[in-house]
């Protein structure tokens, strides 16, 4: 069914009552042409786009939970492109441009809003980074832009401008495209129209164990039974390590919590995305009123989906130094989303030593702005069984040629 | 919370304590002698088992001092405490020291 305003009028007068299910809920075959382990927005992303654009139907995406539990519906949401070297810069503007138009090339709303993110520059050094990365960016070219102190000022009157702040704002880098949007329609959109291909999306089917046979992958084992495939890729963002070895690798990659929270909803007051990379922390207010806020990860490995006491306090901390209206504020919510670092904070994404086994990992704390990119791309390289250009830089092979895209400072939170 | 035990200052928060990544990555012996594939694994490839990791801490806000510790990934918990250069301990199954 395709949604519209007229679909929407004609559920409305009869209460809502009869809205198909946006999907299948089919049972796992014993064999497929290409399977996608994680049905996160990469997974979905990846499938439907192997459907879509080079006429694959017999997929299936294997999500142990539910699919969008992982970090796609943990995230906070934000999308830009403002990164430093040209590779990434390619690479994320094109993902940026796809969500532009995502919600009518999957006939969903995912109610993409480009309010624009600004950065803070708590001191001149800092301002004088931004000046240089602005323009990097200018050249290559992708829209950012310098604020003078007035102009965050007018752009954030909730900000403490005090001469005497502790955190004191020298100016800021905007990206004016940079954007907010519904992580779960994300999710939920690429799953609908993978499905509408004839992707089965198989939830609650764990993978245990991957076959291999002559350094090529020939099968899974899942909670749901064995099946058979010659092409399986792994979107399974913190569990990366732990799939990667059943398949015999070992990867470049550490697992860490990265968490964030909402407070209760006010009227809207807050009109961007800003972030402090100084002091780590970076808010939003989402529709519902509430402001999402966000930080750095915990410096130490983790598989345990809560987040330290420790990051929160910091964030927080942060929070009503930079915005002390919000200090009396309640918080709603606080969780964390495991997300796989990388030694250079770049993605990790396309072939491996295994052949027919692909992978995509390494999106850390900035993957969901990827996903139509990464997904897209990683469809290709499946299909054609060698790297897209975009991602050609970002392959496993880098760590053994010793070029990487180091992207610690453009990620803006710690980790 | 975590609460870890310095050999030299006890108990004390996480909060001053430093996690120093994967322990017993052994360095090749004659660097300018191994091939790329094997200085990339020294340099980059991890175990980060979703289970017990065995890793380097550093009391960077006490004594100063280096140690390892196992710990569970998932529920953080601390199983064993030793010093550096020391073999990793033997756990049981109930990954007790
Ligand atoms: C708190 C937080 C805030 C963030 N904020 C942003 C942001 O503002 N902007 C941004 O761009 N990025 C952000 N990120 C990062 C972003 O969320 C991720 O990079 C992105 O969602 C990764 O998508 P994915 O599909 O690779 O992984 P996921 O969405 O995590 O999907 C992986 C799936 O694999 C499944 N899985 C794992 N093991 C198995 C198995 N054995 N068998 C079957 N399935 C399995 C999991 O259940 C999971 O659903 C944030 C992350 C967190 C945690
Ligand atoms: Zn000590």
């Amino acid at each position: 069914m395709r949604y519209s305003a007229l679909s929407l009028l004609r559920g409305a007068l009869n209460g809502h009552r009869d809205w198909p299910q946006a999907w299948r809920n089919p049972s796992l075959k014993g064999s497929y042409d290409a399977v996608i382990v994680g049905g996160g927005g990469h997974g979905l992303a990846t499938a439907y786009y192997l459907a879509k654009q080079h006429g694959m139907r017999n997929i299936a995406v294997l999500e142990k939970g539910w699919l969008g539990g992982g970090n796609t519906g943990r995230n906070t949401a934000v999308s830009r492109s403002n990164y430093f070297y040209p590779e990434s810069t390619r690479f994320f503007d094109h993902s940026l441009r796809l969500y532009e138009g995502l919600g009518r090339e999957l006939n969903f709303n995912i109610m993409l809003s480009q309010q624009g993110i600004i950065g803070l520059a708590a001191s001149r050094h800092e301002l004088e980074t931004y000046r240089r990365w602005v323009t990097a960016m200018q050249l290559q070219p992708v829209d950012a832009e310098l604020l003078t102190r007035d102009q965050v000022a007018a752009r954030v009157p909730l900000l403490n401008m005090s001469r005497r702040a502790r955190y004191p704002v020298y100016g800021a880098f905007m990206q004016k495209r940079g954007a907010i949007s519904r992580h779960d329609a994300v999710a939920w959109g690429y799953a609908r129209a993978a499905d509408a291909l004839g992707v089965d999306i198989i939830q609650h089917c764990e993978v245990t164990g991957i076959d291999v046979a002559g350094g090529a992958v020939c099968g899974l084992r899942t909670t749901q039974g064995t099946v058979r495939s010659d092409k399986v890729a792994l979107a399974v963002a913190g569990h990366s390590s732990e799939l990667a070895a059943m398949a015999g690798l070992r990867l470049p990659i550490e697992s860490q919590a990265l968490q964030a929270m909402v407070t209760e909803p006010v009227k809207p007051c807050f009109d961007h995305i800003v972030i402090s990379p100084a002091v780590h922390c970076y808010l939003s207010q989402s529709d519902r009123g509430e402001f999402v806020i966000g930080g750095g990860t915990d410096l130490y490995p983790s598989y345990g989906q809560r987040g330290s006491l420790r990051g929160t306090e910091a964030v927080l901390g942060a929070v009503v130094e930079l915005y002390p209206a919000l200090s009396r504020m309640r918080l709603m919510r606080q969780w964390a989303g495991i997300v796989d670092i990388s030694p250079d904070t770049s993605p990790i994404i396309g072939k491996t030593p295994v052949t027919g086994l692909y992978l995509s990992t390494g999106w850390g704390t900035g993957g969901y702005k990827a996903i139509p990119a990464g997904g897209e791309t990683l469809a290709w390289t499946m299909a054609e069984d060698r790297p897209h250009e975009l991602i050609e830089p970002f392959g496993l092979d880098r760590f053994v040629s010793g070029r990487l895209i180091d992207e610690g400072a453009a990620s803006g939170v710690a980790h | 919370m975590m609460r870890i035990e310095c050999p030299c200052c006890g108990l004390r928060s996480e909060d001053e304590f430093r996690c120093g990544g994967e322990s017993h990555v052994a360095r090749p012996a004659e660097p300018a002698a191994v091939d790329d594939e094997t200085w990339s694994a020294y340099l980059y490839l991890r175990e980060n088992p979703k289970g017990v990791h065995y890793e380097r801490w550093h009391h960077r806000y006490g004594c100063g001092q280096w140690f390892n510790v196992a710990r569970d990934l998932v529920s953080h918990e601390i199983v064993a405490v030793y010093p550096m250069g020391a073999g990793k301990p033997q756990l049981d199954r109930g990954g007790r020291a």
